[in-house]
């Protein structure tokens, strides 16, 4: 008996990539799920943000919520820190992490191999399939947001991250900047999504992938972690597109993790293909490859996650949160922000430079390490106005986030910082110095490399 | 190349494992002939199908489908349809959206690509516009051999197609298939219905745990058949016994349990030259045959005899 198996190529014609995508945007197309999403994320955020617009109270805790009032520019970066936190997740595991255990669910495997007679064909379909829908609705949601401010409050111009006033249309940019940056670790998860999905067959875990990696990568940023492995997570970049809002902007943290999340994005969609091409197909109850799928799953991406947090410790300085970058960005923000409000109180007007303004700051009124996130950082925050002798001083409680972002609250005086409201000539309007949100930037601004 | 058949297989082997699906299996399947595979339950029926289908590759052996070797590509020649274990369909499609993307796959315009035809010739034409999440199984069967006949296939491979069909249904799935058999397209199909692949078949192939243990046309089967229990309803029930007991090769077998024990049915077992020799003693005793038909037919009863076999050499 002859026991090997001719190895001549058969005249095997397989269904082109384009027919493919086709045949499965159709079948994503027609879930009345996907429908749904797609109607929710071109609908929900315009009417959220034109809702939250006409409220009294405004989510100051979300960055650039305190604005929502002041202009439309500021709902699509609401929307983009709630995305991140939650939309997104959930999006790319509805999508990407049941975009193969759907076949294996419905049991359909065999009858596609038997169409399309190629599973590479099969695999990079439906990964552009997912991709496409993905990108459909983070759009919606990015487009939905703006139009829904903008026809709310209007083109106004926007206040940064470090106080200063940023044009309409340089607004307009940076928050088209910031939701393109927001796609890379949505990649990233989706490309997580598509790993579950195929390596875990019908099991629900593979659809729970994504939100539960984008939880665990949250609850690291929320952790005294250093620097280097911060930014060694592909979550980072929902993170640190808040650099764009800076003057400069603070693009080392941006690019860093928008690199981390493609990396993440690439090698995921990459273990996929193999164990993809590797599975069973003859078996209608695949649930996953157990020790392989771990094994060429999640091992590589840990490597790439050390590999990642050693190249950005070599090639960064990352001092972290330290008292002098604290208080140099509280400063800076002041006095942007002094200059809005002397704006609003029709005063003689002064620049940053007059204003000369510096803080002082210390946590835990100096009785801890002088470094690093808390509640418990005091400042006081001097500046000067020409022709007036006196330095005025405010006093500022900051609580710094572990990713450096903080909320900056007033203390006092009532007249500059002490009071949520300033009497203008047309009646009461927000005091732009009674509390604000700001930035401490992680990575120093010269780097090693 | 082999232009007299549409499957040639020598020595496949296929292992999972420790398992042994396939063990040096032998295939021939004509052009333009229905072919029956049976076997009892992990035989390597579907092992074998999907290997046509190329949704497996063979670990040994030699394997043409219409006349071209398969390589180790995971996929099947062109001119090759059907289905294992079911056949796939989108629930959240109508059958004819289904139908129509599957058309569209192979870069064929719906309107053209004979949906209404074969959803007629299958009889789903007043179900077309329904979603398939509600069909029951009988019509996912009639709507996936519907799927497979839309690529114009030269070999149809079909696991258990008459599941969940009802008389209807069945009826037109034998139709579909005698038109494509005699129109040359070959057809193999698995199944445990043995009246449906005595009704459909002109050859079988018998596995049993993985080996062939019968190939070729049901005549020759039933030739090689031992002796078969035979049902005999007559006027005198009495008078056939004592008739049947004096007839030389035949034996009273009517305590089998097989059956509900009714008055007026003698089972026999016997030879058909001896049931010959006992229906001409009963008519010309006066004696009425009112039905003359085998316990279990002859495939039925050659399959059971085979893998049993098989079975007790283990």
């Amino acid at each position: 008996m002859s026991t090997t198996v001719t190895a001549s190529p058969t005249p095997v014609r397989p269904v082109s990539v384009p027919r493919t995508y086709r045949f499965e945007l159709v079948k994503l197309v027609s879930q009345w799920r996907i429908r749904l999403l797609v109607l929710a994320c071109w609908i929900l955020p315009g009417l959220f943000v034109a809702g939250v617009s006409a409220q009294n109270t405004l989510p100051s805790d979300t960055l650039f919520g305190r604005w929502m009032h002041a202009t439309g520019w500021a709902g699509p970066l609401v929307m983009l820190g709630f995305a991140g936190t939650w939309a997104l997740p959930l999006l790319t595991s509805v999508v990407a992490g049941d975009v193969f255990a759907a076949e294996d669910r419905l049991g359909t495997w065999r009858h596609l191999l038997v169409a399309v007679r190629s599973p590479r064909r099969i695999f990079v379909a439906k990964v552009l399939a997912s991709l496409t829908v993905i990108l459909l609705l983070v759009a919606g949601l990015a487009c939905s947001s703006t139009v829904g401010g903008l026809a709310s409050v209007g083109d106004q111009p926007l206040v940064g991250l470090d106080g200063h006033l940023l044009t309409p249309s340089d607004a307009g940019g940076r928050v088209l900047l910031a939701w393109v940056a927001a796609l890379a670790p949505t990649l990233a998860l989706a490309a997580i999504g598509l790993l579950g999905s195929v390596a875990l067959g019908r099991s629900p875990t593979g659809l729970l992938l994504p939100p539960l990696v984008a939880l665990g990568m949250q609850v690291a940023q929320m952790l005294p972690l250093p620097v280097a492995v911060r930014l060694a997570l592909p979550g980072y970049a929902f993170l640190s597109w808040n650099g764009l809002f800076t003057a400069p902007a603070q693009l080392a943290p941006l690019l860093i993790g928008v690199t981390v999340s493609l990396a993440w994005a690439v090698l995921a969609t990459v273990l996929a293909h193999l164990l993809f091409l590797r599975r069973d197909f003859t078996n209608l109850a695949y649930d996953g490859g157990g020790r392989r799928a771990f094994t060429v799953g999640v091992l590589p991406l840990a490597a790439l996650t050390a590999l990642t947090v050693a190249l950005i410790a070599v090639a960064t300085d990352s001092t972290g949160i330290t008292q002098a970058k604290v208080q140099r960005s509280l400063a800076t923000a002041f006095a942007h922000l002094y200059r809005l409000q002397t704006e609003q109180l029709h005063r003689p007007a002064v620049t940053e430079a007059q204003l000369r303004a510096s803080a002082a700051c210390t946590k835990s009124d100096g009785q801890a390490a002088q470094q690093g996130a808390g509640n418990d950082w005091r400042c006081v925050v001097t500046w000067h106005l020409p022709g007036v002798p006196v330095a005025g001083t405010a006093v500022y409680q900051l609580d710094v986030g572990s990713d450096g972002r903080f909320v900056a609250d007033g203390d006092g005086p009532k007249e500059v910082n002490g009071y949520f409201l300033v009497r203008t000539s047309t009646g009461d309007a927000p005091n732009p110095l009674w509390q604000f949100d700001g930035n401490v930037a992680l990575l120093d601004t010269t780097s090693k490399g | 190349m082999d232009a007299l058949h549409a499957v040639r297989a020598r020595g496949i082997t296929k292992c999972f494992g420790d398992v042994v699906a396939l063990d040096g299996v032998d295939l021939d399947v004509t052009r333009g002939q229905i072919h029956g595979l049976v076997g009892p339950n992990g035989a390597g029926k579907t092992t074998l199908l999907g290997l046509l289908l190329g949704l497996a590759v063979a670990d040994g052996g030699e394997l043409e489908i219409l006349g071209v070797p398969v390589g180790r590509a995971f996929a099947a020649p062109d001119g090759v349809a059907g289905f294992v274990d079911g056949p796939g369909l989108y629930p959240s499609l109508t059958a004819r959206q289904n139908l129509t993307a599957l058309a569209e796959l192979r870069g064929r315009q719906a309107r053209t690509a004979g949906i209404d035809d074969v959803l007629d010739q299958v009889g789903l034409t007043d179900v077309a516009d329904d979603r398939t999440r509600g069909f029951s199984l009988g019509m996912r069967q009639r709507l996936g051999l519907a799927a497979a006949l839309l690529t114009r296939p030269r070999l149809l491979v079909l696991d258990e197609p008459s599941n969940g069909l009802d008389p209807a249904g069945k009826r037109h799935v034998h139709g579909v298939l005698n038109r494509l058999a005699a129109d040359g397209t070959s057809v193999v199909l698995s199944s445990h219905r043995m009246d449906d692949l005595e009704a459909l078949c002109s050859e079988v192939t018998i596995l049993a745990t993985g080996r062939v243990v019968f190939s070729g046309p049901l005549g020759k089967l039933a030739a090689e058949s031992r002796e078969l229990d035979y049902r005999v309803r007559t006027s005198d029930p009495e008078a056939a016994r004592r008739l049947a007991d004096g007839t030389d090769g035949i034996k009273i077998a009517d305590d089998t349990g097989r059956q509900p024990r009714d008055a007026d049915v003698l089972v026999v077992r016997a030879p058909v030259p001896a049931l010959d020799a006992l229906v001409a003693r009963l008519v010309t005793s006066g004696v009425a045959v009112r039905e003359l038909a085998p316990v279990v037919s002859p495939l039925e009863a050659a399959f059971l005899a085979l893998t049993e076999d098989r079975e007790t050499s283990r």
